[in-house]
């Protein structure tokens, strides 16, 4: 026996109702649009959640509530015009959006940068690393009830890197700062001195949060055994990232790809052992600690000298025809660009892979048989930034 | 033992409430109106135009070449070029703007027409109380309230100016000494040619036809 169900977006599908030993139709089933102005939804998100009692049945994410032609308008600008767009795919790690479409143009046009802008590639990146994690432990732990402190610790210590990020670039968040070939300014004076101190408290700041929630009930008891992914769906599925980690694939692109010179880095990569909430939260914790190990040694060794390759052009860049695809593991996964060059001033085609999007595509699998309560967790943990998924 | 890891975090939540009388760095808020924190060097949020010397409309860097029209990833810039030329730093008679503007509510502060600029006269300012009751021509800037001077620039941006006014003497010091040897040159070409008529001109006169 089975119900079709119209949802707004026009696509019926059929569900189960509940039945009673006896055969007969025990309760009825309740759609819930969530979103796009539920809070929880980390932006404007929906999901149409169909319910039995409190039991998620079915959940259809429905996205593109903030599209804004991203990557038509990165065919219509110039090489470089597009690189303050990518600021704003995933506004908490500008960064990271920066190298990968550097990346992937520099692949493109044959352009290396010197050691210097390496360096402060993997240093800026790392910082964004941290930013995001810690952020991120804030919104789940908002989005499960906890609707301050938790937060207001992780901003309190983000603000410390964004006024890095400010002496550094000039923003705080939109960034823009990396070229093809390098980098657009080098460090101000005393930059490497605050950095180390930053990064030599945050370690403290992070015992601080761990001692505030690790074990604490009511964390445990909301997240554990919670929006399970199997590392095989989480591989068929492409998701990446700390999601794929938590699952217990060790699958990390700086391990895997060396892109830049993150093969001079020690570092572990923490995997998770049940793919539940809790582990997600842990994994992007222990991937913190290893950020900081990068980056002592990172400002440790950080030598002197250009930070732009000779051969690299701000005006009148046009690479020879080709195509690329460059991919970084950003904070959230695997981020990458693809790119088609026909020789002109414009890409021919800009595409890209954010890892937002791919993750948030498996949330209905976990979320079947959960509670709503769960669902709004689940979500949280996926780590969506809305700006990268609907681009 | 159950709730021993409220506890823990209590106490955390507790130290950092004592510690936020207590210890300097635990107090982040800064209460804005009333103060305020002083800006990075680095930061920028909108462009404004450079200019030299006491008055604006000569003293304009900008030669009105629109490569930051065609640059700006999100075309906020207007330009129309005036048919009267103005001398630069150089001496050099240049095209200046008739018209300049910039809707700072599409721009979105990238800086790229900064980068772009060959002449150094665009650059970054950090003015940001900028919000006013008219959004559409409240927040388009004319020329007018564009252009700043290059001790304004200095303040603001010290590093950076400092820098851009090396070049910019350098250039005009190698301009001059450039213009000087071509003085030169040509006092000293118009010399020989000069004594090249006179020789020419000496062998020839006792065979003129005049003679």
């Amino acid at each position: 026996m089975s119900v079709e169900t119209e949802t707004p977006a026009g696509k019926s599908y059929s569900v189960l109702p509940k039945t009673a030993p006896d055969g007969s139709i025990d309760g009825e089933l309740l759609e819930v649009a969530m979103g796009p102005q539920h809070p929880s939804t980390h932006g404007v998100f929906r999901m149409d959640v169909v319910l039995d009692g409190e039991t998620v049945v079915r959940l259809k994410p429905v996205f593109g509530y903030l599209h804004r032609n991203h990557e038509q308008i990165g065919e219509s600008t110039s090489y470089l015009g597009s690189m303050p767009y990518t600021d704003r795919l995933d506004y908490f790690c500008s960064l990271t959006n920066n190298w990968a479409y550097a990346l992937t143009v520099e692949k493109l046009a044959g352009l290396q940068p010197p050691e210097r802008a390496e360096y402060i590639r993997v240093i800026t990146a790392e910082l964004t690393r941290l930013v995001n994690h810690t952020c991120l432990a804030g919104f789940l732990l908002m989005d499960m009830g906890a609707l301050g402190t938790p937060l207001m610790y992780a901003f309190r210590e983000r603000e410390r890197i964004l006024d890095l990020f400010e002496a550094l670039t000039g923003a705080r968040m939109m960034c823009n700062y990396m070229r093809f070939g390098g980098c657009r300014v080098d460090l101000p004076l005393g930059w490497i001195e605050d950095a180390r101190k930053v990064v030599d408290e945050y370690s403290q700041f992070l015992d601080e949060f761990e001692n505030l929630l690790n074990t604490n009930e009511i964390l445990v008891a909301r997240t554990q055994n919670v929006g399970v992914l199997p590392p095989e769906l989480a591989v068929n599925a492409s998701i990446t990232g700390p999601m794929l980690r938590a699952s217990g694939v060790d699958y990390d692109i700086r391990k895997v790809d060396k892109y830049g010179i993150y093969d001079r880095f020690e570092f572990r990569v923490p995997l998770g052992d049940h793919g539940d909430v809790y582990d997600r939260y842990m994994v992007r914790v222990l991937e913190m600690r290893e950020s900081l190990k990068i980056l002592q040694k990172a400002l440790a060794d950080i030598p002197a000298g250009p930070i732009m390759d000779p051969k690299a052009k701000i005006r009148g860049f046009r690479p020879k025809p080709g195509e690329s695809y460059g991919r970084i593991e950003g904070p959230k996964g695997e981020l990458g660009f693809y790119v088609i060059s026909d020789g002109g001033p414009n890409p021919y085609r800009y595409r890209v892979r954010p890892p937002s999007l791919i993750n948030l595509t498996i949330l209905e699998d976990m979320c079947i048989g959960q509670t709503v309560a769960d669902v709004v967790v689940i979500l949280g943990s996926v780590d969506i930034v809305l700006g990268e998924v609907d681009r | 033992m159950l709730g021993s890891g409220i506890a823990k975090g209590m106490i955390e939540t507790a130290r950092n409430f004592v510690g936020s009388y207590t210890d300097e760095s635990r107090l982040v808020t800064v209460e804005y109106p009333e103060e305020r924190l002083p800006l990075k060097e680095a930061s920028r949020n909108f462009p404004f135009l450079v200019y030299d010397g006491e008055d604006a409309a000569p003293g304009l860097r900008c030669v009105a070449c629109q490569i930051c029209e065609k640059e700006c990833p999100p075309q906020c810039i207007y330009i129309v070029k005036d048919t009267a030329k103005k001398p630069d730093y150089l001496g050099k008679m240049q095209f200046q703007p008739r018209v300049f503007d910039i809707d700072v509510s599409v721009c979105m502060s990238c800086q790229i027409c900064v980068e772009v600029c060959p002449f150094e006269a665009i650059k970054m300012d950090t003015e940001y109380e900028l919000s006013t009751s008219d959004r559409f021509d409240g927040l388009l800037l004319k020329k007018e309230d564009l252009w700043k001077s290059n001790e304004y620039y200095q303040k603001i941006h010290p590093t950076e100016a400092t820098e851009v006014d090396r070049r910019l003497a350098e250039e005009k010091a190698k301009a001059e000494a450039k213009a000087k040897a071509d003085a030169e040159k040509a006092k000293a070409a118009a010399d020989a040619k000069k004594a090249a008529t006179a020789t020419a001109a000496t062998p020839s006169a006792p065979t003129s036809p005049a003679a």
